[in-house]
């Protein structure tokens, strides 16, 4: 039996069965990571020995009956920018190549407590900055399905690491599409959800007002499970949100009659590759035909996104990374004279070129006199797309596109042209804006045999409908293994 | 010099709070622990941390505000404040810029030239920052985090002050008003209250004002008074050799007595303001604020025009009594006790405050109960103990704050009433000092004093003052 073709839960209840052990899968997965690593590059960091130690005692309280959740002695990986205690935490950086945190992510703690068994960090692209898991300081994460190809980003790592199977579920985070793009590009599924509802507390920030951790799986059910453990009303984050309604596995349920999908007019446009398209609306008439009322609309101002983001995460994380500078913690540069030429030298070396080119395009953006230009008027902006998306959703429950307008490029291709790169993040960045949940499931293979994305999107705390949606069109395609996953 | 100047002078005062915890995260605030033992991953600036706001600061922020007649912000927001230092550990700092929590309000102040009203132009919240410990032996410097993230509010006045008498009275008026509320203690030599002095001088009449410069973190209110007369001088100097004042910020060095220049404008660093993400905008209900309106608690003025009111006293003793809040509390509660609110002055202006000065402390330290002091009140009305004793006693309450019953009878300090041992004694003295009799009975009534003196001096103190003097008087 190959425990990594299993989804989570599968896995799970074979564990509270009592067919296998914790400490079997934690080591099935080590083997795969071991196999396939050379391949992909998808983990920064794999703690094998502290994971066997911690199946030990999950196995023995899921024998005396005290961890019964769904997820008990299931290895899974998490992404290199949420804190994890005693264990290195570079956010794929160099400036963070010796941090190893005091604290646990509230996220990865309260997987913990559902005995969930942390197996190593994933790659990324550095401070998630990037759409293909390229600028990592600890080299590039690999496609699953075409290792020529790029993975997505930021949370490459993690999608790869699914795709492969070797593991079953991991942690993403997604500012801009981060989570989504990835699974998209890696054939599995990954959810955002709304800005709140997952503790911040621990993930080391890219764009603060931007950011949510969320879950990459196999499948729907996989993602509504992890995301109801790991979501939480937590003090320590200011921005988190209390919630009565995070059963999102309740929401497992093969029934689309009457749910109105609006599909933006803007988002079939020009720059949308003819084969994503054409899979996008055929998972459209699949929900159409499950009882579903379908139609386009139009959005509008989708054409402004892109920049309105580009300004706030970058104005955010110019700031946000101004921590990194060599005095307390990660790296430091050899020779200086004097603290500035530290701070220079430090920053200078320790930084990737992507990371330096946002923060610079950060602290012009809030410079005195060009904050109210650029920054104050991306707020506004930001404020607009969210009308925008309200005046939608009094009209739809869900609103269904693209997650990218391509399938995953060749390694080397987007780095060269970055412009071009953000430019992939149009449909995307604006769900991130208005702060809203969506969903990136698998919905067909191009013609090079690469995973093409299906992107579902909820207003605001409506994580069940679009988990309902994509649920039930999951029923109707089985799901693909990547052909890493089948070695 | 040919013309006449006029100076203009704004402050920007900076009060630690007194809150027990930080501002954004549950470390201890407490003042002289060992280095780094007050930290925790929010105050340090690690990845991944995340400030929550501690609604005390809010409230003491919105007490002062009240105070000072601002208006309160019922919607306000934290902004970052971006500036690399390595006492700054998010190389941030959070603070208030754009909606400040409160604004627009104004303070009375008196000096000899009578009194003036300052405008207050905002007070907003924000964090302290580390200390740098620099190493005297290597080539190294050591940071401590202890203060990182310690509450501050930062009050800043209109430029509506002409001297350095007005800004005295101010600093010290804004120190009464938070010392009432119990907002901070506004120690300068902790560093509890520091001003920055933004001055600027301009011809007399001058609709314009002139160019400023900003002297930063001036220790007490002396070196502000000299520090102010040295810029307004040196601007003054410039202006009249046809010179310009460069507007930059200046460290004043109070034993050199002069100010260097720091930085100027053109090196003011940009520091790339904008609203802090991580935290929520503060959101005051007309209930929260009300609730705070109610709860003021009296402040001088008020106090003041009060005791001259209720307790009858003279102008001179409320102002001194108000003039600590320490004083004001063991007054009120003494007088509850004895009900002899002029005694209870008496004993606080004269007493307490000598032996204040002989022990060189302040009146915030006064640490002895009213109860005590009642009881001395009460023990001299009735006669137990006379004057002379009652000092003696007071001094060892001031000290130790001695149980005054139990102290007066294990001396045995005790009034003697006794008239037989009173006669006995008094003939005794007649007897031994049979010149001073003499000067009695031929006319000088001074020479009683001397008799009564050497009655009480054989009386070890003890004796009824009133009781010698009738029984002397008799027996001559």
């Amino acid at each position: 039996m190959n425990l990594l073709s299993l989804t989570a839960v599968e896995l799970g209840k074979k564990i509270k069965a009592g067919e296998v052990t914790a400490e079997e899968a934690v080591k099935a997965s080590l083997a795969a990571i071991e196999g396939k690593e050379p391949q992909i590059n998808g983990f920064v960091t794999v703690d094998g020995e502290h994971a066997l130690e911690r199946a030990a005692e999950v196995q023995k309280q899921i024998e005396e009956g005290t961890l019964a959740g769904p997820l008990a002695g299931v290895p899974l990986a998490v992404k290199d920018n949420l804190c994890t205690k005693g264990v290195l935490t570079t956010c794929s950086s160099k400036i963070l190549n010796n941090f190893v945190p005091t604290y646990t992510a509230e996220a990865v703690q309260n997987l913990e407590k559902a005995g969930a068994i942390v197996i190593g960090k994933t790659n990324m692209d550095e401070f998630a900055m990037g759409s293909t898991t390229e600028t990592s300081a600890y080299g590039v994460t690999r496609n699953p399905w075409n290792t020529g190809h790029v993975p997505g980003g930021s949370s490459g790592g993690s999608c790869a690491a699914v795709a492969a199977e070797e593991v079953s579920c991991a942690l993403g985070s997604d500012t801009g599409g981060s989570i989504r793009q990835p699974s998209s590009f890696c054939g599995v599924t990954g959810i955002k959800p709304t800005y709140g509802t997952v503790s911040r507390y621990g993930l080391i920030a890219y764009g603060s007002s931007l950011d949510q951790i969320g879950p990459v799986a196999k499948d729907v059910t996989d993602c509504a499970t992890v995301l109801e453990i790991i979501s939480s009303h937590d003090k320590k984050d200011s921005t988190s949100v209390k919630r009565e309604d995070t059963d999102f596995t309740t929401a497992l349920v093969d029934d689309v009659k009457g749910l109105k999908i609006g599909i933006p007019r803007d988002y079939l446009g020009s720059g949308l590759d003819a084969e994503v398209k054409e899979a996008v609306l055929n998972a459209s008439r699949v929900l159409e035909e499950k009882g579903a009322m379908v139609e386009e609309f139009d959005l509008s101002l989708v054409e402004y996104a892109i920049s309105a983001y580009y300004v706030i995460a970058a104005a955010e994380a110019s700031s946000n990374l101004e921590r990194f500078d060599g005095v307390k913690y990660g790296y430091r540069a050899k020779d200086y004279e004097g603290l500035h030429d530290m701070y220079k030298k430090s920053r200078s070396q320790g930084f990737g070129a992507e990371v330096k080119r946002r923060i610079m395009l950060g602290s012009f953006v809030l410079s005195s006199g060009y904050y109210d230009a650029y920054y104050l008027k991306a707020l506004r902006t930001k404020a607009l797309i969210k009308q925008a998306f309200d005046k939608a959703f009094a009209r739809y429950d869900v609103i269904l596109g693209p997650v990218a307008p391509t399938t995953a490029p060749k390694l080397g291709e987007s780095l060269c042209d970055p412009l071009k790169m953000y430019l992939g993040d149009i449909y995307t960045v604006s769900v991130n804006l208005a702060g809203l949940p969506g969903i990136s499931l698998p919905c067909g293979l191009d013609s090079q045999g690469l995973p093409i994305g299906l992107q579902l999107i909820g207003d605001c705390f409506q994580e069940k409908k679009i988990i309902r949606a994509a649920f039930a069109y999951e029923q109707t395609r089985p799901y693909h293994h990547s052909p890493l996953a089948e070695q | 010099m040919s013309k006449e100047y006029e100076t203009v002078i704004g402050l920007e005062v900076h009060v630690e709070l007194a809150t027990k915890t930080k501002i954004f995260c549950s470390c201890s605030t407490a003042f002289g622990s060992a280095p780094n033992t007050h930290t925790c991953p929010v105050c340090t600036g690690m990845p991944g941390s995340l400030p929550v706001l501690n609604k005390k600061v809010v409230e003491y922020a919105m007490a002062v505000g009240v105070a000072t007649n601002c208006q309160i912000n019922q919607y306000s927001k934290f902004d970052r404040k971006n500036y690399f230092y390595p006492d700054n550990p998010q190389n941030y700092q959070i603070s208030q810029l754009y909606l400040p929590i409160c604004h627009d309000g104004i303070i009375e102040i008196e000096t000899d030239m009578g009194s003036k009203t300052i405008g207050i132009h905002e007070i907003h919240m924000e964090e302290d920052a580390g200390k740098l410990v620099h190493d005297d032996w290597e080539e190294v410097s050591l940071v401590d985090y202890n203060r990182s993230g310690v509450p501050l509010i930062e009050i800043v006045s209109e430029p509506d002050m002409r001297s350095a008498e007005e800004v005295i009275a101010y600093l010290d008026k804004l120190r009464m008003i938070i010392q009432y509320l119990g907002a901070s203690d506004c120690k300068m030599q902790e560093g509890s209250m520091r001003a920055d002095v933004n001055l600027s001088v301009r011809e007399k009449g001058a609709a314009e004002f002139g160019t400023r410069t900003e002297m930063k973190n001036i220790g007490s209110f002396k070196a502000i008074a000299r520090a102010i007369e040295a810029e307004t001088a040196r601007q003054i100097d410039l202006l009249e050799s046809g010179e310009k004042v460069v507007q930059e910020t200046r460290r004043w060095n109070d034993e050199e007595g002069y100010s260097y220049a720091m930085r100027s404008k053109e090196d003011a660093q940009d520091y790339r303001y904008f609203p802090e993400p991580d935290l929520v905008p503060i959101v005051i209900s007309d209930e929260w604020l009300q609730e705070i309106r109610d709860k003021q608690p009296e402040l001088r003025d008020e106090k003041m025009k009060r005791y001259m009111e209720e307790f009858d006293l003279p102008e001179y003793d409320a102002k001194i009594l108000t003039s600590v809040k320490k004083l004001a509390d063991l007054f009120e509660q003494t007088t509850a006790l004895c009900e002899k609110p002029k005694k209870v002055s008496n004993w606080l202006m004269g007493e307490t405050m000598r032996l204040l000065k002989e022990h060189e402390m302040d009146a915030e330290e006064l640490s002895f109960s009213p109860s005590n002091l009642a009881k001395i009140i009460a023990f001299t009305e009735d006669g137990t103990i006379n004057g002379t004793v009652a000092k003696e006693v007071f001094e060892q309450v001031f000290t130790e704050d001695i149980d005054v019953a139990k102290y007066v009878e294990e001396h045995g300090l005790k009034t003697v009433n006794d008239e037989g041992a009173l006669r006995e004694t008094v003939a005794k003295v007649i007897a031994d000092n049979p010149k001073s009799v003499e000067d009695y009975r031929n006319g000088k009534e001074k020479a009683i004093g001397f008799l009564v003196g050497q009655t009480m001096k054989a009386m070890k103190g003890k004796a009824n003052p009133g009781m010698v003097n009738q029984i002397l008087k008799e027996m001559l």
